[in-house]
């Protein structure tokens, strides 16, 4: 399969789960894909050696998506490696952190919208003058922005903050799709429910498989790749007339 | 892996044809359906030019023993199906609310809902028994937006969409997937009778991020796509193939 041959693809937070997923997806396809970390440096080069083992092409970029000048720093970075033209953005990276309401501190629920709705949105802004009609945008978007996937009865739900800066990702999508239409620029977002990654210690815990499974259809926890090949097919044009929407790849959960 | 076996709905015209065509060049097997069979006859030449194994079978999707004799027909033929696509739909008549009739409703819902249901039916028990398959139901963006004179086309989507979720519940304890597609305005005849003239289209353009009308083929290689294994860990779900008209 070459349907991205000639490419150009950005990846953040490609050094695990999804965003691994989606960077070899990505390349499998045929697209030369940054891979960009922010401190998984050793990840990352693994990415990128196995993308090139497979023959194909790619770089890691390192770039802090905390910091205000995160998105900016990154946008000229990619430049100066792809020059005029980017093809393809998957904005995957993102930080999650389960604390009850109660719980929840400024620092934290800061952080979780800087790097989860603000450097997205940055990129987008700063990485505009590169994309054109063709270009395809994907955001990780989470089956928590429509639902708590953690109430038992009784449970509390501690997802709120980072289910939040979700939903602000899926009003994006609107927005930026029916904003760069007119210039051909397409913005999906992909929507898994709970997936094998590290950053989900909810996968790994009895409980957490239980409430898994209990509100899904397919009953299987996911993998990254159920979710990296989706994100792929949305950056091609094989989906060339799909925009503005978040696809849920989440086994069916709360149908 | 050998050669999925795909059966279309409403598989003559737009949509339908586009979709046959695009899984004919990714190698399936196909069998094509519809109620006319001349059209359906030169379909069904035409796919075996593009080096498929092809089948049209006359099948009207209201009356359940010809969806039934459909389905069992390709089973007959191929000893399976892997893949479904209930296309088969009506624009109905245009018309407000307080002008509907048992009729025009009927009208309607009869091919888009209960066509749907009896394929679902139908092609769940095939595929149930064989612990795999993908159906991909075809909805619309007004399977979940209202629009003035439109009511009971609306309607008939918005059950699609029901039926799909339902379906899919039901269907994945045997691996069984289903999701539906929904298009925009795509340019077709459907769409032509719809608009019923070129002002009407062009305003309907107007409402498209995307700036134009979709293609058949577009909508085709989404609907390819999920009914595909890349896309294993999506059941119940609507994916909106529409330009942007959604969110526009």
């Amino acid at each position: 399969m070459s349907i991205l041959s000639g490419k150009t693809a950005l990846v953040t937070g490609a050094s695990r789960g999804i965003g691994r997923a989606s960077a070899l997806a990505l390349a499998k396809a045929g697209a030369q894909v940054l891979v960009h970390y922010s401190s998984s440096e050793k990840e990352a080069e693994a990415v990128v050696a196995e993308i090139r083992r497979a023959g194909g092409r790619a770089e890691k970029v390192a770039v802090d998506l905390r910091a205000p000048n995160g998105p900016h720093a990154l946008a000229k970075l990619v430049q100066g490696i792809v020059g005029s033209r980017l093809d393809i953005l998957v904005a995957n990276a993102g930080i999650a952190k389960a604390a009850s309401i109660e719980d929840t501190t400024v620092e934290d629920f800061d952080a979780l919208f800087a790097v989860n709705v603000r450097a997205p949105y940055f990129l987008v802004q700063q990485l505009l003058p590169v994309m054109c009609k063709g270009s395809s945008i994907v955001f990780v978007s989470s089956l928590a922005a429509r639902a708590s996937v953690e109430f038992t009865g009784k449970a509390v739900s501690t997802l709120s903050a980072y289910a939040a800066t979700k939903g602000a990702l899926d009003t994006l999508v609107t927005h930026f799709a029916s904003a760069l239409g007119g210039r051909g620029i397409r913005v999906n977002a992909v929507a898994p429910g709970v997936v094998e990654t590290d950053m989900s210690s909810f996968a790994k815990t009895d409980v957490g498989r239980d409430l898994t499974l209990v509100i899904q259809a397919l009953k299987r926890v996911a993998q990254p790749d159920d979710i990296g090949g989706v994100v792929a097919f949305l950056a091609s044009d094989e989906a060339r007339w799909i925009t503005g929407d978040t696809v849920r790849v989440d086994g069916g959960s709360k149908l | 892996m050998k050669k999925p076996v795909v059966l279309i709905t409403g598989a003559l015209t737009g949509i339908g044809r586009a979709t046959a065509i695009a899984f004919a060049k990714d190698g399936a097997r196909l069998v094509v359906s519809g109620r006319r069979e001349t059209e359906g006859k030169a379909l069904e030449a035409e796919l075996r030019r593009l080096d498929a194994e092809a089948a049209f079978i006359q099948a009207d999707v209201r009356h359940e023993d010809e969806v039934r004799n459909l389905v069992d027909q390709t089973v007959a033929r191929f000893g399976r199906i892997d893949a479904a696509v209930n296309n088969a739909g009506t624009e109905g008549l245009r018309g407000l609310v307080v002008d509907q009739t048992a009729e025009s409703y009927a009208a309607t819902f009869d091919t888009n809902v209960l066509g749907v249901l009896l394929s679902l039916k139908h092609e769940l028990r095939v595929m149930t028994a064989q612990k795999s398959g993908s159906i991909v139901n075809i909805s619309s963006t007004y399977g979940h937006q209202g629009a003035a004179g439109a009511s009971v086309y609306v309607g008939s989507k918005h059950a699609v969409e029901g039926i799909t979720k339902s379906a899919a519940l039901e269907g994945a304890a045997s691996g069984v997937r289903v999701n539906a597609v929904a298009p925009g305005p795509t340019d077709t005849g459907m769409l032509d009778r719809f608009t019923g003239n070129p002002q009407n289209k062009a305003a309907l353009v107007s409402t498209v991020p995307l700036g134009r009308l979709g293609k058949p083929d577009e909508i085709a290689r989404a609907i390819v796509f999920v009914a595909s294994a890349s896309a294993s860990f999506m059941t119940g779900q609507v994916v909106s193939v529409d330009g942007g008209k959604a969110v526009g």
